[in-house]
């Protein structure tokens, strides 16, 4: 018995993992059809998701939050079973800029090009010309990740620079028509902008965040609970698909999948960078190689930290101007579901996390932590200035960054 | 009441505006240029936004729906709780609608029904269109599949329908698919598609 399941995605490398369970037949192999669905905007994804075109979809993790805390719509539940990746985002500046604040030939160090970035920035808010940042959505990691490296760097993002919205198949064209000067997005939008000669590549986000939240399955909490069985299939059907992804000797026959048109609809070849963490910073340079660069499988990178989805939750509090409410701290604490997780692959072999939150940004080594099934070890996931946040004290770790 | 109708096609924006005209009391404009799309519509000062479901711009619009200081009213997607089912039928036939804060519910609803109907109606034509394109697309095929049969085998018109016809019968295909496979098989043979590398990048778009 086939069960058909619907999933919106953007064209973007980290919707690799549905579109690799179906196209190598993992997902068959757990009894499912899946059926993919591209979009241009998260608007669209997310519509698409709440009035039932789709079972699940491929989110920015901050979206899935506020959009069960009715923040802009009439709220609605959804759960986060399984997360698509952590990091795979970039910094890229016009030109002219990335050589002023960033290292030729290098990614730079956040601390070094924030503190150029603050000069550039108040020279610009004199001449009544800000810098203006372009990003993928309001609630996207790569806002919260750009705004918490541009305050710590003395960078206020809402009285230092502008901060505008660009979708990312648009991010090349708004750096080349000057419409930003700089943009956060996933890949491959940075290397088209490099190709194009229209931008240069000078941060990764794992340097703000190494190890950070990014893409997510979401789904309605209904249609969680009412095909649960279905989920956990593709839950396993994602964890394969993961761990042949990250297989360098699947490289090239899973960027040629990415690319074709009823997916990314782009180039193999800048999609194979990303997938081999090698990073054009800027057109006629070398290559660079980034470890880590995107991380879909590794550290069990799926598991739904739910200390994660709270850290999200802080920043949307720091800069939506709201404030701490604990009713809104627990629903968030709910989006995100390791319980989901877990049963969908105990039994399996895959490492599971003992805990369902870590206080996060407080690995410096390679550190064995407690597992309920497999072993797991954890890299760095260091904020690039050193914070640390504890779930357990959100609104003490709000206090400290005001 | 001011209407701006946000679409990348031309042709859709003006089905839809044509099926607003008749409302009285209306103003409607029409947006269909991606670049300066946000400072348009400031222009405009919208009291409600159709927009195409799909459209790329809708992440840029909603960010500064929800923070232009400039806007005195905030406008959001049609956010009463008990327009979920006008918003489930909007969503279904492709559209979107963002309607600032106070505009009274009963104003919008015969809009919006009107703008879903357009919607429909733009996409049964396009579905026609599609299949009529289609069509033709196979006859060409077969009256092309047919010529290489009465050039290479010396075979009547007739004969080389009858011959295309009954190879579909026998595979139990339909006659355009034999007809494709005709002649491509042909244009492999003639070297139409010299070797390539298996990845071809396409490198910027």
């Amino acid at each position: 018995m086939t069960a058909a399941l619907t999933i919106g995605f953007l064209p973007l490398v980290d919707a690799c993992l549905p579109i690799l369970a179906r196209e190598h037949g993992f997902a068959e192999d757990e009894g499912l059809s899946l059926a993919l669905v591209r979009d241009m905007s998260w608007a669209t994804v997310l519509d698409r998701l709440l009035y039932g075109h789709t079972d699940a979809a491929h989110l920015v993790a901050p979206l899935a939050i506020s959009t069960t805390l009715g923040q802009g719509r009439p709220a609605q539940n959804l759960a986060v079973p399984f997360v698509l990746g952590l990091n795979g985002n970039a910094v890229t500046m016009r030109p002219e800029l990335a050589r002023r604040v960033g290292r030729p030939g290098a990614l730079g160090d956040p601390a070094e090009v924030g503190a150029k970035l603050r000069i550039v920035a108040a020279e610009r808010l004199a001449a009544g010309n800000p810098l203006r940042f372009g990003v993928v959505h309001r609630h996207s990691s790569h806002n919260y990740m750009l705004r918490y490296w541009l305050a710590a760097c003395g960078i206020e993002p809402e009285r230092d620079v502008a901060m505008i919205t660009v979708a990312p198949p648009f991010c090349a064209d708004a750096l080349e028509m000057g419409d930003v000067d700089a943009i956060c997005v996933g890949e491959p939008w940075n290397s088209v902008a490099v190709e194009r000669g229209a931008g240069e590549i000078v941060l990764a986000t794992a340097q703000i965040w190494r190890r950070g939240v990014e893409k997510v399955l979401a789904l309605r909490e209904t249609v969680l609970a009412d095909r649960r069985t279905e989920i956990e299939a593709l839950i396993r059907a994602l964890i394969r698909a993961g761990r042949h992804f990250v297989d360098p000797a699947n490289a090239e026959i899973n960027a040629a999948i990415l690319a074709r048109p009823e997916y990314l609809d782009g180039s193999a070849a800048l999609i194979l960078r990303a997938i081999t963490d090698q990073l054009l910073l800027a057109r006629g340079g070398a290559t660079i190689h980034y470890p880590d660069f995107m991380f879909q499988y590794r550290e069990a990178a799926n598991f739904p930290w739910v200390s994660q989805a709270s850290w999200l939750y802080s920043q949307m509090i720091r800069w939506n101007g709201h404030v701490f409410d604990a009713a809104d701290a627990s629903k968030v604490a709910r989006v995100f579901r390791p319980d989901v997780y877990r049963s969908a692959l105990i039994g399996t072999g895959e490492p599971l996390p003992a805990a369902s939150s870590k206080v996060e940004g407080s690995i410096v080594r390679t550190t064995a932590v407690g597992a309920q099934q497999g072993a797991i070890t954890l890299e760095n996931n260091r904020f690039f200035d050193g914070g640390i946040f504890d779930p357990a004290d959100l609104d003490g770790y709000l206090s400290r960054l005001r | 009441m001011r209407i701006a109708i946000v679409d990348e096609s031309a042709a859709r924006a003006s089905v839809i505006h044509e099926g607003l005209a008749p409302l009285s009391d209306c103003a409607i404009f029409v947006v269909t240029q991606r670049h300066g799309l946000v400072a348009r519509i400031a222009e405009i000062a919208p009291d409600i936004v159709l927009i195409n479901l799909g459209n790329p711009s809708r992440d840029v619009l909603e960010e500064y729906f929800a923070v232009s200081r400039a806007l005195a009213r905030p406008i959001a997607m049609f956010v009463e709780e008990s327009d979920e089912a006008s918003i489930a039928a909007a969503v279904d036939a492709g559209v979107s609608a963002y309607v600032v804060d106070g505009m009274a519910p009963h104003r919008i609803r015969p809009l919006l029904d009107l703008a879903i109907r357009r919607f429909s109606a733009f996409a049964r034509l396009e579905a026609d269109l599609a299949e009529a394109k289609g069509q033709l697309a196979e006859r060409d095929a077969v009256d092309r599949a047919k010529r290489l049969l009465m050039d290479s085998r010396g075979l009547s018109e007739a004969e080389a329908y009858g011959e295309l016809r009954r190879t579909a019968m026998n595979q139990g295909r339909r006659i355009a698919v034999i007809a494709e496979a005709l002649i491509t098989s042909h244009d492999l043979l003639q070297g139409a598609y010299p070797p390539q590398n298996p990845v071809s990048p396409k490198d910027t778009r």
